[in-house]
């Protein structure tokens, strides 16, 4: 215990890392930063000179809201920093106790992006029944008989009603056609 | 006087065979969606906005006012059932209403909120009939420097009442003025935050933000943390009340609405403080104070009515003024807006048939609601053990056939995962959504009041506080901002005297 530390940099190092982890909400305040950055920017190379009518033009408002987010993005950096959270929210099907799954997140979006490719060539029943079941897989759902069913039941009924019962239409797509 | 003939006319629109129907489909969709695990009734809400695409003003909001009080309701049942409710107004409903469940009594527990709900609503919608006409001729002279300050009250009352931090809601209020600037000034048809693009020329949709924000923000939320094994739900026969139980609650039923409805009607509203308000109420007025915490039917009957109530009173504010102070009232708004109606004093003369219709709707879904409700009870509860990958895949499928209805763009689609992906962020980091949904609906109106006062006293900012209604508001909104620091002080003053 005479020599306190001879080798002092893979400690920090870790140490770093898990205040990050705890200071992780720094990120929000450096989004809110960047995006009063973005609308300040758009606001002051706005060409107003013609349109502005009236002592209030429309650079005025973003002017006051990008500032607006460049305060709150330092008083959040103050308080998480004085050791504030900000809360999780719960709920009935929120288990909190464990790590975020970020690949479900990720699969999930990836569906929901290609779902949304899909409309277009293949039209909703298609891209619906993949976007619900693709879902499903990544929420955990195994089941190969019972999933693409539901899937293509809930999506085709969704569309029938829309398009012949509530007179909202959605494109049909190839299939449709065949139908 | 006229308010009754009014509301006579309003039966005779929302009593045809086709509105009626409308209501009770509202109503069983409504309950259905908000009885589902996870679903508040804002989700039901904006998850629900495209059904009514299709249909004309009157009977969509006639279906809206359905689905409002059944997902309200629905809302109740999944808190006494499985005891962990996600929407704050139903909090207080299983505090009592759970451990009656688990003591066998979960059938009482849902009649007594099922007919608080009936109870609160109809004393509520009562006094929205006799309140909202005389507000709004009061509203009918108020001017655009009025109207800003009553836009900055609901700015500051959504941030600073509801919500644990300030700061966090000050933050989502302004990601909201964000994304509500986005397109073109409507003043002057200047481009703002467009980049260039012709799609968000447009703006975003205050649809595609809400569904984005409650609906898939709340999937990926809680995708990201899904229970291994979801709660198990409480087992339910068929509701029904001993003559006991009824003697016990029905002080508490005409208690809750006279909690709520003024909660409901300023704009610090949502059901949350009323709520909590009538339970302490209660509980400090019953005779069983033993009971309380293992299972105090006043508990549930007291809340509950409160909450309903309170919605009732909300819709006040939201159909004179345009002004909405929760979530659902919000999503309402922005279908009024869809439909290019714009909620306010003149309302009531431009479109009678509407507002009556829809204002005698709520009593009639009332109606349908206890006596669908009361029999369907166990079938609801059914609802509560759907596998959870299909219920959140659900609510992906919805949103997105939601946000596609809205233009039938594959770029709005695109937005809303962004959207959605922001309130993820958002629900991580402790920042409210409502606030954000509120900068959005009301960022752009309150602009065009703001520009029309300075227009109208030639750049003066004392033209935004020359009428005394202005300034009273402005009084309220320094007492909220000053309410913290005056709390603090005060403790420090007694102790020092």
């Amino acid at each position: 215990m005479t020599t306190p530390t001879t080798d002092p940099s893979p400690e920090p190092a870790a140490e770093r890392r898990s205040w990050l982890r705890d200071h992780s909400e720094l990120g929000v305040c450096v989004l809110l930063l960047a995006l009063g950055v973005l609308v300040l920017a758009d606001a002051l190379t706005m060409d107003v000179d013609l349109t502005q009518r009236g002592p209030v033009g429309p650079r005025t408002v973003p002017v006051v809201v990008g500032a607006g987010l460049l305060v709150v993005a330092a008083l959040l950096a103050v308080d998480v920093l004085r050791g504030g959270r900000g809360q999780a929210e719960t709920g009935e099907d929120v288990d909190l106790s464990e790590p975020a799954d970020w690949r479900t997140v990720l699969l999930l979006a990836g569906v929901f992006l290609g779902a949304a490719v899909l409309i277009d060539p293949f039209g909703f029943p298609v891209a619906g029944a993949l976007l619900f079941w693709g879902a499903a897989f990544a929420l955990g759902s195994r089941r190969f008989d019972r999933d693409p069913l539901i899937a293509a039941v809930v999506s085709l009924v969704t569309y029938a009603v829309f398009d012949n019962l509530l007179g909202v239409p959605l494109p049909g797509g190839p299939l449709m056609g065949v139908l | 006087m006229n308010a009754l003939t009014s509301l006579l006319d309003g039966f005779g629109t929302a009593l045809t065979p086709l509105n009626l129907l409308w209501a009770a489909v509202g109503v069983l969709l409504g309950t259905a969606i908000g009885v589902l695990p996870g679903i508040g009734p804002a989700m039901a809400v904006a998850l629900l906005l495209p059904v009514t695409y299709g249909l004309d003003p009157t009977g969509a909001f006639i279906m809206f006012a359905g689905i409002y009080y059944g997902a309200m309701f629905g809302g109740s049942t999944t808190s006494i059932l499985l005891n962990t409710p996600g929407e704050s107004a139903a909090v207080v409903a299983a505090m009592e209403g759970n451990p009656m469940a688990k003591s066998g009594r979960g059938a009482q527990a849902l009649a007594a909120a099922a007919i608080g709900h009936f109870a609160g609503g109809m004393v509520g919608t009562v006094l929205l009939v006799a309140l909202a006409p005389t507000v709004a001729e009061l509203a009918v002279d108020i001017g655009a420097p009025d109207y800003f300050a009553l836009m900055v009250l609901a700015f500051i009352a959504v941030t600073s009442v509801l919500g644990s931090s300030r700061i966090r809601g000050l933050a989502s209020l302004l990601i909201g003025l964000t994304i509500g600037l986005v397109g073109l000034d409507r003043m002057t048809g200047q481009q703002r935050l467009t980049f260039g693009s012709l799609q968000l020329a447009d703006g975003i949709d205050v649809v595609i933000v809400a569904v984005g924000l409650f609906a898939i923000g709340e999937a990926l939320w809680v995708a990201a943390h899904l229970r291994r094994r979801p709660p198990e739900p409480i087992p339910v026969g068929r509701p029904w009340l001993g003559r006991a139980d009824v003697r016990r609650t029905w002080k508490s039923w005409a208690r809750g609405p006279f909690i709520g409805f003024p909660f409901g009607a300023i704009p610090a509203g949502g059901a949350e403080i009323p709520t909590f308000l009538s339970y302490v109420t209660e509980k400090r007025l019953s005779k069983h104070k033993d009971e309380w915490g293992k299972g105090a039917i006043e508990g549930v009957a007291g809340p509950e009515s409160a909450a309903s109530a309170s919605a009732a009173g909300t819709l006040v504010s939201m159909l004179t003024l345009g002004l909405p102070t929760t979530a659902v009232a919000a999503v309402m708004l922005a279908a009024f807006q869809q439909y290019g109606i714009q909620p306010g004093p003149l309302l009531f003369e431009r479109e009678p048939d509407l507002v009556w219709g829809l204002i005698a709707s709520l009593f009639v879904g009332m109606v349908l609601l206890l006596a669908l409700n009361l029999p369907l009870a166990p079938v609801w509860a059914k609802l509560l053990r759907v596998p959870r990958p299909y219920l959140y895949a659900g609510i992906l499928f919805f949103a997105a056939v939601g946000a596609y209805a809205v233009g039938g763009e594959v770029i709005d689609l695109v937005i809303l995962l962004l959207i959605g992906l922001v309130g993820f962020g958002m629900r991580r980091y402790g920042l409210p959504v409502l606030p954000a949904v509120i900068g959005v609906i009301l960022g752009p109106a309150a602009e065009q009041q703001l520009r029309r006062a300075l227009q109208i006293s030639d750049g003066s900012v004392t033209g935004l506080v020359d009428t005394p209604f202005s300034v009273t508001v402005y009084a309220v909104v320094v007492l909220l901002l000053a309410w913290p620091l005056v709390r603090r002080a005060l403790p420090r003053g007694r102790s020092g005297s």
